[in-house]
Formats: C-alpha cells, structure tokens, sequence
C-alpha cells in the first residue's frame, strides 16, 4: 500500500474503499450462520403444543406440567382465590399489564383479562418466574400466606429463589419481578380439554 | 517477555536452535534471570499457586471429560460412573471440583494483595486489566463447569444466571433464547456449556500468558512500593522465587488435600446430589461459595435490571481501579487511612459473600443493602478522595534500604 499523500481522492482510493466494504459484508454474512446455530432448533420448535384434560384438577388443587421445557401451572380456583383476585385495584398492581396471551397485547391485568370468559376458575399460566426463571410455588394450604402485607392470607404463589410474591390471579405484587407470570396462548377444545401453543 | 539475559547457548545443538528459536533465551531471560524485588512477601507467591490451579484444573479437566457424556438424560448417571466406576474417578472429579474453589480461594488473595499494595497503579494498569478479564472469564468457566453434572443446583443455577440476560432491554428475551437454544435451559444449553467450559481454560492460559507479558515489561511490584532503583534491589528469580513459590504451593497442596480427602463436599451442596427437575425449584438456590458476594449485590436492589446492572457493575468497577485510586503512592504499608478502609472494604465482601448465602428478606437484605452501597462508595468516593486528602507516611529511599533498615535489630552494636 503506498503512503504517498493523493492531491485528490482518484480511482484508486475508491477501489481500496469498495474493496473493504464487500470484505465487511462479506465477514458479516459469513458470521451469521456461526451466530444462529444457537437459536432453538427445527426439532425445538417441533414441540409447539399438547392437550391438557382439566377435569380431574379438583377444587382448589393445582397441577403442573411441561411444556417446551417450561412448567405450566394450572389451577382450579376456589371462589375465594377468584373474588380476592377480582377485588385488586388496578393501581395497586406493580405491573398493570395482562401479560396474557389470550387477551390483546396491551390489556389491563384485570382478573378477566388473565382467563378465558366462563372459565374463570381455571387459572393457565407458565410456572416461570418473570424475574429470573424460578418456579414459583404454591398449593399448599401451608404455606397460604399474605401476598401484600396486612391483607388477607389467601394464597398465591412464592418464588423461593429471590422472593417475589404472586396473587391469586398470577400477578405480581411484591419482589424483584418486573411482570406478571405470562399466561400462554391456550383454547378450549371441549368443555373441559385445553390445548396450550 | 524477556528481560535482560546474557544467554549464551554452549552446545552445538544450543547454537544451531538459538539460530532458529531463540526460546531458551526467553527462558532464561523471563523464567531464571529475571530480575525480582529480594523483598517480595509470601502474599506475592499467589500467581505461582494460581499458574499450577490452572494447569491442575486443565489435566483434571481434560480427564473428566474422557468419561463425561453431555446430553440430559446421561450427565447425572455418568458423573455417578466416574464416581463409582472409572478408575480412580471420584479423586479426579473431587480434585477438579475442589480444585475451582482452590483456585478462586487463591485469585482473591491475589486480587486483594493487589488492592493493599497498589498493583493497579502506573505503570501496571494494563496488567490489572488483564487480570481483571481473567476473573471474568475464571467466573465464566466455573459457572459452565457447575452446569455439566445436571444436578438440581446445577440446572436452576444455569436458569437463574442465563435469565440475568433477560434484564437487557428489548432484547433480553432473544438474547436469553439463543443462549438456550431453547425455550429454557435444556439438552442444547447443556451440550454448548460444555463446549465452552472445554474452551474458555485454553482462553484463559492465553490471558495468563499476556499477564506475565504484561508484568514483565515493568517488572514485579513490591511490598514497598518503591521502583527498582538497580542491581542491588533484585535477586534472579531462580532459585530464589522459584524456592519461596515452590515452598507456598506445597503449603497451599496441603490446604487443597484437606479439602479433597476429607470434606470433599463441604464447600459444595447436597441437593446437587439430585437430578435436574425443570418444574421443581429447590427450596433455597444458592451460587458457590466464591459468587455470594455478587449474588448478595443483585439481590439487595429490588428491580430486575438494577440488580444486574449493579451485579456486573461491582466487577467492572475493577476496570477503573488504576484511576479511581488518586493517590501517587502505591503500597497501602505508607497509607495509614487507606490500610483501615482496605480493611473496611475486605470485610464488606466478605459480609456480603455471607448474606448472600441467606435467604433474601428481612434483615438479610437490608444489611445487603448498605453493604452493596458502601462497595460501590469505597471505590467512587473512598479511594479517589482520600488519595486528595491523606498524608502518607516517608517512603523508604529503595527497596534495599528498606530491607537493611528491618535487619537493623540484628546488627552487632558497635
């Protein structure tokens, strides 16, 4: 490469520059595919949906399973759990948005909004903590405990690993947790069999 | 990487390779002449001790991995074959095993002589640097390494640490799947994590490799702080240092030993004796020993992004030690108020290793709190202040005058 100093920019300089910037390009489409064999997988994304029958979840029992790796929570709600749930002012909730896959994107995290219309005893959520990951627990009359201070203890769940606290409808309302547990797309194939994906 | 040697090769073969390779010049010039402060301490022997981890860990390692299969249904199983089957295999695992805490056990010593005695300091700061992107990727490997036996600690300790990446805006979430290679951690995270953990030692013996390059350009540091003024403040390296190196690491094998033969699971956690269950969370998740007081940093701010801003903020700060600390003298031996704060300061991390092995709430997070907020005032306040406001104590004229005027009480009265 000559250092000489150019009066002016001539063909040269645009060769050298042309040159490099396919070189670049080059380099950076060459990468992609080392960067994306990461993502998941044909055979990952295969296993997209299952079918749950909800009719044997009792009252007040719960139950979890997996899917595409992740617990999904499913609870049969008492009256209680549904009418504390419903009576949570909007304004006390730390994060006002459903987070709900059967609702519109932007829905408010009311009680309704979190379940399917008619179906409001079965509560679908996934068991994973929107802080870091954790599966949070509850279903134990044991550890029925206070979500917010001074309230009434009524269930809900309890992430052991960095404490935060999750009401009857899944939202978050104590802790580190920046949202409430997402409820996954599902729908009803018949009365009582769910199919979540 | 070589200092001053006067390497002649004496044989013809000597002659013919130093024509070609000149190595046995560097070896003498970096490894045997090399000219050392003759008043090194034995908290100085620590980078001998961590260069024989690293290569104890990487023969460990590499035997591990011969009889070690990555995949989620036979990780557990296999490293319960090593420990029941392979020859000798439960004395090769519980080596590697203890040999990580051994060796982080031995990098904050070194890290911490560094804080006392200034060896961040002009014209160092590059060599901290790198020493800084070691304990980063040492941090790294170890994480990935804890992953491979898929036990419970194993597999909501990799949830936990990958969701950290979740916290980064807009794109936390495909940065955490990629990560994944899945929806959650699963058989392709356990499959690269072992790829990487097989990868990142050979990284680090590269960084090594640039450390010594980069401490031997301005040469070793010392207790007082005070340059190599000439000939008569060193001693060759070997047989000196390698004597008083090679005495600490018998010492400190001893310390390891212990550990392996007798409370070979004590620095470890039972529950990790349990497969993986990815719908059930150990009641208390807790990291290893040697990233509590990190741990403790995230969970005392009680926002997601905060507390991983602060987490990986408390170990980059490292980055800007050489400019933080105001002061012009480098060892904390003349810096009487520097010496109590660096003491303050040593305290508070381990206070914080210890609340960050305690559930979060109560008092827990609240002493986590004020501790998280004086690690950061100690480098953003503490150090660049006092080195404004403090009166050191006279330096000693060089570093041999210093060495004969501690010898003074010996001398024969005249």
């Amino acid at each position: 490469m000559s250092t000489a100093v150019h009066a002016d920019v001539n063909r040269r300089d645009f060769l050298f520059i042309a040159t490099g910037a396919v070189t670049a390009v080059g380099a950076a489409l060459t990468a992609w595919p080392f960067i994306n064999q990461m993502n998941p997988d044909a055979s990952v994304l295969a296993l997209a949906t299952i079918e749950v029958d909800l009719a044997p979840i009792a009252e007040g029992q719960e139950i979890t399973l997996k899917w595409r790796g992740n617990p999904v929570i499913i609870r049969n709600r008492t009256a209680k759990e549904i009418d504390v749930a419903k009576a949570v002012k909007m304004e006390d909730l730390k994060d006002p948005i459903a987070r709900s896959a059967v609702a519109k994107d932007d829905a408010p995290a009311t009680d309704e909004n979190r379940t399917i219309a008619g179906k409001e005893r079965f509560l679908v959520m996934m068991g994973v903590c929107t802080h870091l990951g954790c599966v949070p627990q509850g279903d134990n009359p044991a550890k029925e405990f206070a979500v917010v201070e001074g309230s009434a203890k009524v269930g809900g769940w309890f992430c052991p690993c960095h404490g935060s606290h999750y009401d009857t409808a899944g939202r978050i309302r104590k802790g580190p947790a920046p949202e409430n547990l997402h409820v996954p797309k599902y729908e009803y194939l018949t009365d009582t069999k769910i199919l979540i994906g | 990487m070589s200092g001053p040697s006067n390497y002649q090769p004496k044989s013809a073969f000597g002659k013919w390779m130093h024509e070609r390779l000149p190595i046995m010049e560097m070896v003498q010039g970096s490894l045997l002449d090399f000219p050392t402060p003759k008043n090194l301490n034995y908290w100085w022997t620590f980078g001998g001790i961590l260069a024989v981890m690293l290569v104890a860990q990487l023969i460990t390692g590499i035997i591990l991995a011969m009889h070690y299969t990555p995949h989620v249904s036979m990780a557990f199983d296999s490293v319960e074959h090593i420990m029941r089957d392979v020859n000798s295999g439960w004395l090769l695992r519980y080596l590697h095993a203890n040999g990580a805490s051994m060796f982080f056990m031995a990098v904050y010593i070194h890290i911490f002589r560094g804080m006392y005695y200034g060896s961040y300091k002009a014209p160092r700061e590059v060599l901290w640097m790198i020493g800084v992107l070691i304990y980063l990727v040492m941090m790294a490997t170890a994480f990935m390494g804890y992953v491979l036996p898929w036990g419970q600690m194993s597999f909501w300790g990799a949830k936990v640490i990958t969701n950290l990446f979740s916290a980064i805006p807009f794109v936390g979430e495909s940065v955490t799947t990629w990560l994944w290679g899945g929806y959650s951690v699963d058989n392709p995270t356990l499959n690269r994590f072992f790829s990487l953990h097989y990868l990142l030692p050979f990284v680090l013996a590269g960084l090594v490799g640039l450390h010594i390059w980069a401490l031997h350009v301005p040469g070793n540091g010392n207790p007082t702080g005070v340059n190599v003024k000439g000939s008569q403040d060193t001693v060759p390296f070997h047989p000196y240092y390698t004597m008083k190196d090679g005495f600490a690491i018998v010492v400190f094998m001893i310390l390891f030993s212990a550990f392996t033969f007798f409370a070979p699971n004590y620095l470890g956690h039972a529950i990790n004796y349990l497969p993986a269950d990815p719908l059930v969370t150990p009641a208390h998740i807790v990291p290893e020993w040697y990233y509590l007081p990190f741990y403790a940093i995230l969970r005392a701010i009680p926002d997601k992004l905060g507390g991983v801003v602060a987490m990986f903020g408390s170990i980059l700060i490292l980055f800007f030690l050489p400019w933080l600390d105001t002061s012009r003298v480098r060892s904390g031996t003349y810096r009487p108020i520097f010496k109590q704060f660096f003491w303050v300061f040593a305290i508070v991390c381990v206070a914080l290793g210890y609340l960050g092995s305690k559930p979060a709430e109560g008092a827990y997070v609240f002493w986590s709190r004020i501790l998280t907020a004086y690690y950061f005032i100690h480098f953003i306040v503490i150090l660049p202040l006092l080195g404004l406001l403090e009166s050191p104590k006279p330096l000693p004229p060089s570093i041999s005058d210093s060495v004969l005027a501690k010898k003074k009480p010996l001398a024969p009265a005249e």
